[in-house]
């Protein structure tokens, strides 16, 4: 058809097929956009109408009074050190992440694609066995009377178990055992997107492997690892089962302070308060990791 | 489509089931609400089953995570469960939110059952005991005796385990400060939370549900603990190097309420009066080792077996070494005193 309006000629062809070019522009899209509707819908009826829900709860007392002790009541101790022990431990589980899934993503990508194939199944394997019973094992593994201790006292190499679990130690690496996948994924994705011949020409401008690394593989793989960064660290501020069990107690989490809340008082306002400040403390760290790595922390370059 | 629905639920023991298809005739459907697992089957073949069949109801078993959700069915307007099983400081918790209808006590015949054990909306059920138990491996000849050798870490040196809940264990820091049972409620919060931090350096686990207070102890994570008697005494029947005392312990109770909305109050009414009634009662020291009845005219029903009484932790002579856990008082201050402990424990 535009071919057809091409033909014809004219004094303004050019601006003819602009506005009709436009046009059909403009319908792809809508009718492309209408396709995301349902999802869109779904998302705006379980996910953005009850969260704006808990917000405005979060105001009111259990007779239903306007109030801000739901907001007051978290400048108590308890909840100043639960809010700091949840970014620390958050931030600690990254951190540990980063350094155990950096080096293994780096290597599933230099491989061929059969052998990291088969490689990425023992990092996905732990996806197939339920949060519950990972915690578990490693209760049996890092308990006084666990593998490791008894192994260790067993053969004189320790006098006294050391204490491993049910302290911030044996929380940590829990978690990092549950966590090092969602690291480690896009990662692998986004270093397999980067073209092994810069590797190539990099070296052929005189770089040594090292200075290769450095200077053009890293900065390239900086946006997956952003990406894995803000997805575990996210993650983590909501994790409740394994602090729980291999915490000792010891260990607090705002999710488990939220579940305190909704066993404790009688209102959901006390608990949706909660959910507010972590969502607000949240979203402000991502901005600030956005504008730390110059990328989106939720995958690709800006 | 009725029975259909029961049987999908598949909650109750066989018992219980055998009940609701008998009765079902005509009879009223209750649906009883608990907190799950082996408990919840105990509790349904002991006690639940039988009562409703004196009541005439038919009986549906769903679970429960607490309070919380008990709040939730009856902030619904037409909650689905009819009568719900708690421990008792939620039953006090709930009726303070008005949660639950008054019990009839008409119809409901609490005379053998303690002025603590039962409110306005709520009356207990059953009872059960938090007691001292420790590895035999560890102490020997020489065992702590009660809360003031749990206190005393240099002559029972050794990794000890408390709840992270503050019920019965603001109570157990009292006794082993030296506060003589009789005395130890209204709880003097500060004193207890001033023992508790004499003893935190020595607690290796603060432990948060009773499978994992029997695991502790069986596997020898911590040399003596704050345990339920039921849980420890699992451990010992698995063979397990362990040893627990009645003395000082703590007797709470287990406690059922009707809910607000429900539509069966009359027939829940009833059931709740056979639950509580002596005779049934009387079911739970045989059935139920461990727990103890809360009507304590249950033991004057029948003539138990020796080694029946010896394990109850009910019986007059196992009571008359522990304290009675005040669920009232607990309703009061809940708040402030599962702030201040948790507090305490994670610094």
């Amino acid at each position: 058809m535009t071919m057809a309006i091409d033909l014809k000629g004219g004094a303004a062809p050019a601006t003819l097929n602009e506005r009709l070019l436009k046009r059909h522009d403009r319908r792809e899209r809508t009718a492309l956009s209408l396709l995301t509707a349902p999802g869109a819908l779904l998302i705006l009826v379980v996910l953005i109408l009850p969260i704006g829900w808990l917000f405005w709860l979060s105001f009111f007392d259990a007779s239903g009074e306007p109030t801000l002790a739901n907001y007051a009541r978290m400048l108590r101790p308890v909840y100043v050190k639960t809010f700091i022990s949840t970014f620390q431990v958050a931030g600690l589980v990254t951190a540990a992440c980063v350094l155990l899934g950096y080096p293994v993503a780096y290597l599933l990508s230099q491989l061929s694609e059969r052998t990291a194939g088969i490689l990425m199944i023992f990092v996905i394997l732990p996806f197939w066995t339920s949060v519950l019973v990972r915690t578990y094992a490693w209760l049996v593994i890092l308990q006084r009377t666990g593998l490791i201790n008894t192994w260790l006292t067993g053969a004189g190499i320790i006098e006294e178990p050391m204490p491993l679990v049910h302290n911030l130690l044996g929380t940590v690496i829990g978690m990092v055992h549950v966590m090092l996948p969602f690291l480690i994924l896009p990662l692998y994705a986004s270093m397999r997107a980067i073209d092994p011949v810069l590797m190539r020409a990099a070296a052929n401008c005189g770089a040594t492997p090292a200075q290769a690394f450095r200077q053009v593989f890293l900065p390239l793989s900086l946006p997956g690892l952003a990406a894995g960064i803000g997805l575990v660290f996210v993650l983590c501020l909501g994790f409740f089962v394994t602090p729980a069990l291999l915490g000792g107690g010891r260990v607090a989490m705002w999710a488990m302070q939220i579940a305190d809340n909704i066993a404790v008082y009688g209102n959901w306002g006390a608990a949706s308060a909660l959910g507010v400040v972590l969502l607000a403390v949240t979203a402000l760290i991502l901005v600030v990791l956005r504008r730390i790595f110059k990328v989106d922390t939720f995958g690709g370059a800006r | 489509m009725k029975r259909r629905s029961h049987i999908k639920t598949g909650m109750l023991a066989a018992t219980a089931m055998a009940v609701a298809i008998s009765t079902a005739h005509g009879a009223d459907t209750l649906t009883i609400a608990g907190l799950g697992g082996k408990l919840q089957d105990d509790l349904t073949a002991t006690l639940f089953a039988p009562a409703a069949e004196k009541a005439g109801v038919e009986l549906r078993g769903q679970s429960h995570d607490g309070l919380a959700g008990v709040r939730v069915q009856v902030q619904s307007g037409s909650p689905g469960w009819d009568v719900a099983h708690l421990g008792a400081e939620d039953c006090a918790i709930g009726a303070g939110e008005g949660l639950f209808e008054p019990i009839d006590y008409q119809v409901v015949d609490a005379d053998g059952i303690a002025e603590s054990a039962r409110g306005e909306n709520w009356v207990g059920t059953n009872t059960y005991s938090v007691v001292l138990a420790w590895r035999t491996d560890k102490y020997g000849d020489n065992p702590p005796k009660d809360w003031k050798d749990f206190w005393d870490v240099e002559a029972f040196p050794g990794r000890r385990a408390l709840s992270v809940y503050p019920q019965e264990m603001m109570e157990i820091a009292l006794l082993g400060d030296g506060v003589a049972r009789e005395d130890v409620y209204p709880l003097d919060t500060e004193r207890s939370l001033a023992a508790l931090e004499k003893i935190k350096p020595h607690i290796g686990v603060w432990w948060s549900s009773g499978a994992q207070s029997a695991q502790l102890i069986k596997d020898g994570e911590v040399d003596m603990e704050a345990i339920w008697g039921s849980r420890v005494a699992g451990v010992i029947a698995d063979g397990a190097p362990v040893a627990f005392t009645y003395q000082d312990g703590v007797i709470g109770f287990g406690c059922v309420a009707v809910l607000k909305g429900s539509k069966n109050v009359e027939a829940a009414q009833k059931l709740i009066a056979n639950i509580v009634s002596p005779e049934i009662q009387a079911r739970i020291p045989t059935m139920m080792s461990y727990y103890g009845p809360a009507n304590r005219k249950a033991f004057e029903v029948k003539e138990f077996p020796a080694d029946v009484i010896a394990q109850s932790n009910a019986s007059p002579e196992n009571a008359g070494r522990q304290i009675v856990m005040q669920p009232n008082w607990w309703a009061e201050h809940n708040q402030d005193v599962r702030e201040d402990y948790k507090n305490l424990m994670i610094e």
